[in-house]
């Protein structure tokens, strides 16, 4: 306990700690992404229902309208789905698919992205020109519509019985794929400065392998745009993979993400039933908008240029 | 000059040939054509002859490059769900969509601009504050759910516009336009706020940046001492100044909104050429999908490259670096 205080003294001395208390937009963001991720990773046990267990369903209680409301029921608090599943149940379990989709397809794309951007600054030359040129390739083409495609080749191979449960990790593969060139570029960009540096020198000298050197020496030094990068990649890796489940591309019904959970709730839009499709939307917005308060901070305080 | 023409535009094209590349393993790979294109019944006789037809026996290089022959020529094979010439169904696809990304980018335009221009003038402002977040939450909120909003709002609850459909089109030729009847301007109104929202967005921070790089310089300086109103040298001098950039990111835009117009497309059921690929992917419909991605990165990449040249033209130090591709910085 006491080192944990003594560390958040540390932070809060130290300048990034320092911009951090300064700035209540990074703040606002920080404490509503902790909430939203704690209601996420604890959904089972805050929410009232399990909706992937069928016996806590009861198709009676279907589309009721929040607790507020005239019709309203007890404990259905933001009212139930024309399934008879509670809504904010399936709101805590969807952001919970929602959010590690979005976490590991930008940890996929930031590792294909680091290990390229390395490669292509430390070797120079032929490599280098491949692989910069295969990352101008991907960014002619709008990064939407490869991850549809990927995606739905992915699901094409696949017999229509595994289609599902491969669903997320088909998500990943398509954000991920689509989404390492900007690490790439920013990491090769610093190596390259980095790799004519006295310390890489030195390492060479007295015999360090390339591969460590690059790993051990060269990536630390490179990574603070990386992260930052990451960050606002966050936010965006979360929309896409809303957008490909909104587009039917994504998680499945039985499994839904928020972005599944909207088009279902689009098919009710004419039918009154505003709650369905409202509250899963304004949550996704939350989330988004939680990374990205983050981002922008991170962006501003960690590049000395914008102060 | 010539020589980074030519560069320029054999590197376009091999980009072009990659995502021909891509096209042709979907459409060869993810499942078998010639299964798709005919029903249970077919004899074998049939299949063999289906097979030889599409050139399938053929090695797979030759059969790339047929595919890339055929692709220049605008011919993309059979829609396997309504048998249908693909390439002339896009055509008359492409109107809708077109129209759309126009009325977005001009939205954007006209909104994003003089609030870029507010925020960098009256930086310290509450309302420029205020704007600073609202841009936030522009970039965050996805653009469906806004769709599906305002449809909730403006259609369901106030009855106000169209929720979906081009309302009525009038056909000039091949191409089919809503902006010349009543019901095809309102159906405009909420698919384009939709698609123009990110766009709005980014030319605000693009216009308040560069305005306040600009209003830093020596001419800006220059300018006020010698007495200009401030009018003048906002309007006049800065704000001309950044409407290079400006224009420069709204051109490459344009690629970048046809492909997202898919999403708004699919929202407002717009008989675009996004809802045609989106109900191509659902009915794995390959010719229909590979087409649509030759189609909008052909867009894409020409509008990439005329960019380029342009700036070439204009500006002699790019000619080095636009080609070998480097991106060092600006």
């Amino acid at each position: 306990m006491a080192s944990e205080a003594g560390a958040l003294r540390r932070f809060a001395a130290s300048p990034l700690g320092w911009s951090f208390l300064h700035t209540p937009s990074a703040m606002v963001g920080a404490l509503l992404l902790a909430l939203l991720v704690l209601g996420a990773a604890f959904a089972p046990l805050i929410a009232p229902q399990n909706p992937y267990d069928l016996s806590q369903i009861f198709i009676d209680k279907a589309e009721l309208p929040p607790v507020w409301l005239p019709d309203g029921e007890w404990p259905f608090l933001l009212g139930t789905d024309p399934q008879g599943r509670d809504i904010l149940s399936v709101i805590l379990y969807g952001s919970r698919v929602s959010l590690m989709i979005g976490v590991a397809s930008v940890l996929l794309a930031m590792l294909i992205g680091v290990s390229i951007g390395l490669a292509a600054g430390f070797l120079g030359g032929v490599v280098d020109n491949l692989l910069m040129r295969l990352a101008d390739t991907v960014l002619s083409i709008p990064t939407l519509l490869v991850a549809i495609l990927v995606s739905a080749v992915f699901r094409g191979l696949l017999p229509p019985g595994l289609r599902d449960s491969f669903a997320p990790l088909i998500l990943v593969a398509a954000i991920g794929l689509t989404g390492w060139v900007q690490y790439a570029r920013t990491v090769r960009a610093s190596t390259m400065v980095e790799r004519r540096k006295e310390y890489v020198l030195a390492a060479r000298i007295i015999g360090v392998s390339r591969g460590r050197i690059m790993r051990r020496h060269v990536l630390p030094n490179a990574m603070t745009p990386v992260l930052v990068a990451a960050t606002l990649n966050l936010g965006l890796a979360i929309l896409s993979e809303a957008t490909l489940s909104f587009l039917a591309v994504g998680m499945p019904v039985t499994q839904p993400s928020l972005g599944t959970l909207i088009r279902i709730g689009n098919q009710y839009l004419f039918s009154g039933s505003w709650w369905v499709v409202v509250f899963p939307a304004v949550q996704l917005g939350l989330i988004v908008l939680s990374v990205n308060l983050l981002g922008d901070w991170l962006r501003d305080a960690l590049n000395p240029k914008l102060r | 000059m010539l020589v980074f023409i030519v560069k320029r535009v054999l590197n376009a094209a091999g980009v072009m040939l990659a995502v021909a590349a891509l096209a042709f393993a979907t459409f060869r790979f993810v499942g078998d054509p010639v299964e798709m294109m005919l029903n249970e019944q077919a004899s074998l006789s049939q299949r063999q002859e289906l097979r030889e037809r599409l050139g399938l026996d053929r090695s797979l290089p030759a059969q790339y490059a047929a595919f890339v022959v055929n692709a220049a020529q605008g011919d993309f094979g059979i829609s396997y769900r309504n048998q249908q010439d693909v390439f002339p169904l896009i055509v008359e696809r492409f109107p809708a969509t077109f129209e759309l990304v126009i009325v977005a980018t001009v939205l954007s335009l006209l909104i994003g601009l003089p609030l870029g221009v507010y925020t960098a003038i009256h930086r310290r402002s509450a309302f420029a504050q205020l704007l600073q977040w609202v841009s936030v939450l522009g970039v965050s909120l996805p653009s469906f759910a806004v769709g599906i909003l305002f449809i909730l709002v403006f259609s369901v609850s106030l009855g106000w516009l169209p929720a979906f459909g081009r309302g009525q089109v009038v056909q000039l030729g091949w191409w089919s336009t809503g902006f010349l009847t009543k019901s095809g301007l309102t159906a405009l109104i909420l698919p384009g706020i939709t698609l123009s929202q990110c766009q709005i967005t980014l030319v605000m921070r693009l216009v308040r940046a560069e305005m306040l790089e600009v209003m830093r310089t020596d001419f800006v300086r220059f300018a006020r001492a010698r007495g200009l109103p401030e009018r003048a040298v906002r309007f006049r001098h800065a704000l001309r100044n950044c409407l290079m950039p400006v224009i420069t990111v709204t051109g490459l835009q344009v690629g970048n909104l046809i492909a997202f117009a898919l999403v708004t497309e699919t929202v407002f059921q717009w008989p675009g050429m996004g809802l045609l690929f989106v109900q191509a992917v659902s009915f794995v419909d390959i010719p229909v999908m590979a087409a649509y991605l030759m189609v909008v990165s052909a867009v894409f990449v020409a509008v990439n490259m005329l960019v380029d040249l342009t700036y070439g033209l204009v500006d002699p130090r790019l000619r080095q670096d636009a080609v070998t591709g480097g991106g060092h910085g600006k």
